[in-house]
Parts: C-alpha cells; sequence; structure tokens
C-alpha cells in the first residue's frame, strides 16, 4: 500500500453556495467560500479482508425515492439509511473506526484545518486557444488580419507532414473535476452546518464539493 | 447573493452613523504599532462611497502638508475603531472626483443647511 493512503483523512460532501468575505481577528479581509454541509452518512466501509483496501463510503442530499434503482436500494437499506444523492468513496487508513449508518457533519474540520476541495468546475463550452490555454493570439496591428485570437503554426510541413498528439488547440473547456489543494478552514459554524472555507473553490454556486483533509504538507 | 446574507449579517456593523459624499468625517482608526494598539483620527472630505452590503467602502480625502492623501475604508471593517460626522456637505453627485483637480478655497464643500424636518 503506498504511504498517500495510510493516512487518516477526514472528508464531507457539502454545497457551493458563494463567496463572501470576513475579516479576521487583525482586522483583514478574508475572501471565503461558503460550503453547506448538510448530514453525511457512512453507507459503507472498506475494509482490507473484503477489499484489498481501507476507505469509507458517504452519502447526502435528498433524492426522490422513484428515481433510486433496486440495486442502489438494497445497498442503502444493507446500510440501514434512507436513499441519498450524491456517493463518494475516501480512501483513509482509519476506515475501521466508523460505523455504517454513522452521521457526520460540518463539525468533522475545525477552524485552522488545511483541506483540499474536489469539485467540478464551471463548463466554457467550445473555447478558443486564448481562452482555454492562455495562448497569446496575433498582435492587434502590423498587418495581423482576421486572425487576432488564433493559435498561429501548429507544426511543421511535409516533415513531419502530420500534427503531433496532444497540440493544444481549441475545444470543450471546463465542467471538469479539479482539486483545489491546501486552503484553510475559515471557520465552521455547526448550529447552520457551513464551512467557510479561505479562497475559491471549483464549481458553480450550488455545485456538489467534496472536502477533505490536505493530502500535501501541514 | 442573497443566500450568504446570513453569513454577512454577522460582519456588519450597527454603529456608524448615516453619511453620504461631500460630508466632512472624522473617522478614528486602530493603528496597532508592535504590541500595543492606539487610536490615530482622520479626517476629511468623503469623495466616494460604493458597492453595498458587507462589501461597502467609502473614500476620504484630505491635504496633509500641502499634498493630498486619500484612504479608503470597509464600512464595515473592525479597524474602524468610531466615526464621526463632523459637518454636511451640500452637494449634487455621488463620486467627487473634481475634487482632486481643485485647491485651495475651489475646492471648498457648501456646507448644507436643512430647514424643517430631516426626511
Amino acid at each position: 500500500m503506498t504511504a498517500q493512503n495510510d493516512r487518516p483523512v477526514k472528508a464531507v460532501l457539502g454545497t457551493k453556495l458563494g463567496m463572501t468575505q470576513v475579516w479576521d481577528e487583525s482586522g483583514r479581509v478574508v475572501p471565503v467560500t461558503v460550503v453547506r454541509v448538510g448530514a453525511n452518512v457512512v453507507t459503507q466501509i472498506r475494509s482490507i479482508e473484503n477489499d484489498g483496501y481501507t476507505a469509507v463510503q458517504l452519502a447526502t442530499g435528498q433524492i426522490d425515492p422513484r428515481k433510486v434503482t433496486k440495486p442502489l436500494k438494497g445497498h442503502f437499506e444493507k446500510a440501514g439509511v434512507t436513499p441519498r444523492r450524491h456517493l463518494v468513496e475516501v480512501r483513509t487508513s482509519d476506515a475501521a473506526e466508523y460505523a455504517l449508518g454513522q452521521e457526520i457533519n460540518a463539525e468533522a474540520f475545525e477552524a485552522g484545518a488545511k483541506v483540499d476541495v474536489v469539485g467540478t468546475t464551471k463548463g466554457k463550452g467550445f473555447a478558443g486557444v486564448m481562452k482555454r490555454h492562455g495562448f497569446a493570439g496575433v498582435s492587434a496591428s502590423h498587418g495581423a488580419h482576421r486572425n487576432h485570437r488564433k493559435p498561429g503554426s501548429i507544426g511543421g510541413a511535409s516533415t513531419p507532414g502530420r500534427v503531433f498528439r496532444g497540440q493544444r488547440m481549441a475545444g470543450r473547456m471546463g465542467n471538469e473535476r479539479q482539486t483545489t489543494q491546501n486552503l484553510t478552514v475559515f471557520a465552521v459554524d455547526a448550529e447552520k452546518g457551513l464551512l467557510l472555507v479561505k479562497g475559491a473553490v471549483p464549481g458553480p454556486k450550488g455545485g456538489v464539493v467534496l472536502v477533505r483533509s490536505a493530502v500535501k504538507g501541514a | 447573493m442573497h443566500i450568504l446574507d446570513s453569513v454577512d449579517a454577522a460582519q456588519l456593523r450597527t454603529d456608524i452613523p448615516e453619511f453620504r459624499a461631500g460630508d466632512t468625517l472624522k473617522v478614528n482608526v486602530k493603528v496597532v504599532e508592535g504590541n500595543r494598539s492606539r487610536v490615530q483620527a482622520f479626517q476629511g472630505i468623503v469623495i466616494a462611497r460604493r458597492n453595498g452590503g458587507v462589501r461597502e467602502t467609502f473614500t476620504i480625502r484630505k491635504i496633509s502638508f500641502g499634498v493630498g492623501v486619500e484612504r479608503t475604508f470597509p464600512v464595515n471593517s473592525p479597524v474602524i475603531e468610531s466615526i464621526e460626522v463632523v459637518s454636511r456637505g451640500d452637494v449634487r453627485r455621488a463620486k467627487l472626483y473634481y475634487l482632486r483637480k481643485l485647491r485651495g478655497k475651489a475646492a471648498r464643500i457648501k456646507e448644507k443647511r436643512d430647514f424643517g424636518p430631516k426626511a
């Protein structure tokens, strides 16, 4: 087993509510993202004996019972909880300490903790190379004609006679999983189930995000 | 941003007096020097008040030793110890950036005379 999975990880699923600002004790403005963490329940525990690795599966969110398939229904019944909308598995070394059906909320984290936040970025549609890859484009003048946002050359001519694989071009941008690492939890509001995370978090308002202990550094 | 109003509400200050562009304010600012803090006053004309809610800020301009000095404060900042309204100005704009080009007598602002009850 790799060292990466050898540490205890705390994690919760939440909804990004948006960004605002708060003041810290020295009177400085801190930009924060507010993440609402509803009740998370443990739906499955992976163990070395059964699965070859240790992890916990968390679930959260409401779902119309008619939309739950029979196999999923059985899966939730096994854990003794009502069906939930979102499921995620988190590898952690202390999986055995969790119990099926156990509830986890925002209090899993405390102010000052370092976390990674996983989300799905905003979809940008079909985007050009300037937006998608940060290309510089073409000059506004000096004879440039109707090619201001074009990529320019994409390779040689008869040698190599093809475009190299992996050449960055225009295409679909965004709507992909992204992890923002090493954010700090500024405050935890257990009463309202809110996490205030310093800095920006991937995804639109209302997007589902996974907040978990930071992989890197202390 | 209505969803976050409850988060913002805790940050808002209620002890800030009403004021607008053209008013002369005395802002008592907390200054931390090493491990002791004191209060320093910054007095001047409000030339702008922008944004709203928790992000609202105002800009104060004064002439210090012949040099124009401007400071922008967040309205709800805990750095502000208190605000005193020294005088109300009679101006016709919300942003008084034109004052930057004016000096001396021309940079004065008429004081507001209130007749009758204030709305």
